[in-house]
């Protein structure tokens, strides 16, 4: 009988051992994607650099050139993500927790991604704060494809986070800043829309016209 | 077999215990009331700040591995000793999803609450933290 005891309790160790390692497993293979981001954003930054030295050679009315060039990128940029998140807002409008997930990883690529070179001190480090919160509200949605509610919480703080990013940056698309007054406990919610037309991703398709346009940006 | 057990005993992990509080603490910073530090810490310290109080069997391998990485998970997610060192906005966001975890009972975890009966929430504790939280989220 004691044998017997010993043996349990020995799989038991052995069992959690196994599950730790398979874990650990996991977590290198995260690291290692990290690692992959980063050196794309090494890239983007080299491209910028060498964007740079040419310049340094210019006379003013090709710098001209070169700095509409730079803002056509910068709105480019601002397309991708407003694209993503469009996209990200109506499935969660169609309740579609797995399309929701997936939208949140090519949102993810365009904030880190993004290039706030030519931004005032002050905008940069908005910027900075701005990225660094939404990122972890994308990294949330994309782990939580199995629940959509906690998805939602998590849009609506990246909601508030895109509007204060396309204050800066700007948007060559029309959006609608859009209010529902029940969400948060009835402290109501906001996100942004490409229609007038109310299409709720807070609460989906069970309250899908509540809420009203704020204002048109 | 029953080396491999035994030997994994004497590999030691690092320890998440530090005395020191910096002044970014949540606790220290926002100075809540004792009854709120007193919740803070029984049901959230030992997994979101630097230090935590270790159970007899966290010294048991595998399980202190286990716990490590839990910790360490946890602590990237929120730390509550560097908790004014977030951005306004990181800590806005922050406060209102530890309202959402407290509302769903996500928080503490069960897992967590099994072994540690004195960190569970009552639907009271619960509604005093809510509502700290709502005032400070609404302040900053």
């Amino acid at each position: 009988m004691k044998l017997l005891k010993l043996i349990t309790s020995l799989s038991v160790v052995l069992v959690l051992g196994f599950s730790t390692l398979s874990c650990t497993e996991k977590k290198s293979e995260n690291v290692s994607k990290g690692t992959e981001m980063k050196n794309n954003d090494g890239h983007d930054h080299e491209h910028s650099e060498e964007v740079k030295s040419e310049n340094n050679n210019m006379n003013d009315s090709e710098m001209d050139q070169t700095n509409m060039d730079m803002d056509m990128q910068k709105s480019n940029k601002s397309d991708t993500m407003i694209k993503s998140y469009l996209q990200l807002k109506n499935a969660l409008v169609y309740n579609h927790s797995d399309d929701a997930a997936n939208t949140a990883k090519s949102i993810l690529r365009a904030f880190k991604s993004f290039n706030s070179d030519g931004f005032s001190d002050n905008e940069q480090k908005e910027l900075v704060e701005i990225f660094e919160n939404a990122i972890e509200q994308a990294e949330h949605i994309v782990k939580n494809a199995n629940n959509i509610e906690h998805q939602r919480e998590h849009f609506e703080v990246m909601s508030n986070d895109m509007i204060d990013l396309l204050a800066i940056i700007g948007s060559d698309e029309t959006l609608y800043q859009t209010r529902c007054p029940m969400y948060n406990n009835g402290k109501g919610g906001i996100w942004l829309s490409e229609t007038k037309e109310i299409r709720n991703p807070f609460y989906g398709i069970k309250m899908l016209t509540c809420g009203s346009v704020q204002k048109e940006i | 077999m029953v080396i491999g057990s035994v030997g994994t005993q004497f590999i030691p992990s690092d320890l998440n215990q530090s005395k020191i509080v910096p002044k970014e603490d949540i606790i220290k910073f926002y100075k809540p009331q004792e009854e709120i530090i007193s919740l803070l810490k029984n049901s959230c310290y030992d997994c979101h700040s630097n230090n935590t109080v270790y159970p007899w069997y966290s010294k048991l391998q595998p399980i202190s591995w286990l716990l490590e990485s839990h910790i360490a998970e946890a602590k990237d997610e929120l730390n509550f000793n560097e908790f004014n060192a977030y951005s306004k906005r990181k800590q806005k966001a922050k406060l209102k999803s530890i309202m959402s975890q407290l509302e769903d009972d996500v928080m503490p975890l069960k897992s967590y609450v099994l072994m540690h009966s004195n960190a569970k929430l009552t639907d009271n504790d619960k509604a005093i933290i809510i509502a700290w939280i709502e005032k400070l989220r609404d302040s900053l």
